[in-house]
């Protein structure tokens, strides 16, 4: 078996990519431990040990609910934040089948309701029409309802892009859906824990891997009278929404890392959308032919993206890794999939040459400053190597 | 486009990934005068992407994408400063 080597511990110095996977919040750390313990029955039974499990597991539920203003049974955790997705917006096509099976998302999307899209379409031959951006890559109410100006059976539309940080229109969106009598999916996976989600939607998914829960935890919210389907075997467990036994000590970490996280929202927040502005004018200023992309106002706190012209992704990737540096980047050669990012190319953007940083909680003012420093030699650098005149 | 662009140059960078066939054209663009244009060959997802945006980023005209002989796309630039 191989060791985990932390480097140091809580500390996460260079870690540039919360937006791929919070490090986990000290207090969920804390109450993941003690749940290991206390929460590893099957909270279904009758015994002590079961009745434990069942009250962590309802206190989880209560939480999260509190937490994300809603009722506690239209909590459902799930195994991932994808299963979420998948879960809550194939249940409501599944729901809506006799109405219509086309559904309409928006061009900007988690890969997570693209693939559902895909497979959806597949399995009942439904239509999918994708709403597009514009160059911040918002997308426009105006075209959300020309596309639901023919029968729809679901709208899905996120609530910030998870690549470039713009917020959607979503209580537009919510108006132009309720006038068709429409429901709305909403992944709202980049924003929880930073930011609220308006009501509106009927069903939406979030990941506590994103907020510092731990990984392997995902939200599925069903807003109560919607119509709901399961789409996939059900079994006869607590929740009907859900198949197989209940991660009980995930479910409590995350409830208490969501919990500490919006206690301290204001501040963090406010600190990363600071550094955030910093990285933005400062990436523009000093690297030669780089576009920063997405809402520059209108933006989650904690993400920006930019792209490096003629910058290869991958060596941008590993020249930073190797100065101390870990990003993401959806340009094509980092991907494995050899295609560029969806996101950036419905918004025309560059897509190679890409990076995307996130701030983690508790990335420093001079982490932010170290970064800026090397950025633009790390840049020149691969741009002397390719031979660009 | 239904009629085919006579471009004043072609780049043939079948087989490359991005963003060398961005770097190629921008490596050859002095190559053609002001208001001549550049035809580039590619197979690379990206570069229906990058190509545009390159021009855009460096005020150069995009004037879309049509195929070669063997169906690989070819992306059209317009030199304009």
């Amino acid at each position: 078996m191989t060791k985990p080597t932390g480097h140091s511990g809580a500390a996460t110095s260079g870690y540039l990519d919360s937006a791929s996977s919070e490090p986990l919040h000290p207090v969920a750390q804390e109450v993941l431990l003690g749940a290991l313990d206390a929460g590893y029955a099957d909270p279904l039974r009758l015994h002590h040990q079961g009745r434990d499990a069942r009250l962590l597991l309802d206190n989880a539920r209560a939480v999260v609910a509190s937490c994300l203003d809603v009722r506690e049974d239209e909590v459902t955790f799930t195994s991932s934040g994808t299963q979420a997705v998948h879960l809550g917006l194939l249940g409501l096509l599944q729901g809506r089948e006799r109405v219509s099976t086309r559904l309409v998302h928006s061009a900007v999307e988690h890969s997570a309701v693209i693939r559902a899209a895909a497979w959806w379409s597949g399995r009942t031959g439904g239509t999918t029409d994708v709403v597009g951006v514009d160059a911040n890559g918002r997308v426009s109410p105006a075209e959300v309802a020309a596309a639901l100006s023919k029968a729809a059976g679901v709208l899905a539309v996120q609530s910030a892009n998870h690549e470039v940080a713009t917020l959607q229109p979503l209580e537009e969106v919510y108006a132009v859906a309720r006038g068709r009598d429409v429901p709305v999916f909403v992944d709202f996976a980049a924003s929880a824990g930073r930011l609220d989600l308006p009501p509106g939607w009927s069903a939406a998914a979030a990941s506590a891997h994103k907020w510092g829960g731990p990984a392997g935890l995902g939200v599925l919210l069903v807003r109560k009278g919607a119509r709901w389907r399961a789409p996939f075997p059900v079994d006869d467990r607590a929740d009907r929404r859900v198949s197989g036994f209940e991660n009980v000590p995930a479910a409590l970490a995350a409830a208490a890392a969501l919990q500490a996280r919006l206690a301290e929202r204001e501040q963090v927040n406010e600190r990363q959308f600071g550094l955030v502005d910093r990285i933005r004018q400062r990436v523009a200023a000093t690297v030669p032919d780089v576009e920063v992309v997405g809402a520059p106002d209108e933006r989650l706190p904690h993400l920006v993206t930019f792209s490096c012209l003629y910058v290869d992704g991958e060596a941008i990737v590993t020249e930073l890794d190797r100065e101390g540096f870990g990003v993401a980047s959806g340009s094509a050669c980092t991907a494995s999939t050899l295609t560029p990012s969806h996101v950036l190319a419905a918004m025309g953007a560059l897509t190679h040459g890409n990076v995307r940083v996130s701030l983690t909680r508790d990335t420093t003012e001079d982490e932010v400053e170290r970064f800026l420093a090397v950025l633009p030699g790390v840049v020149a650098r691969i741009r002397e190597r390719a031979g660009v005149a | 486009m239904s009629e085919r662009l006579e471009v004043d140059l072609e780049l043939d960078c079948r087989g490359m990934r991005c963003p060398l066939p961005v770097i190629r054209l921008a490596n050859n663009i002095d190559e053609v005068a002001v208001g001549q244009t550049i035809g580039v060959v590619s197979e690379d997802d990206a570069a229906r992407s990058d190509i545009p945006a390159w021009c855009r980023m460096r005020k150069h005209e995009y004037l879309g994408e049509d195929t070669v002989a063997d169906g690989a796309p070819r992306y059209l630039v317009r030199r304009s400063s």
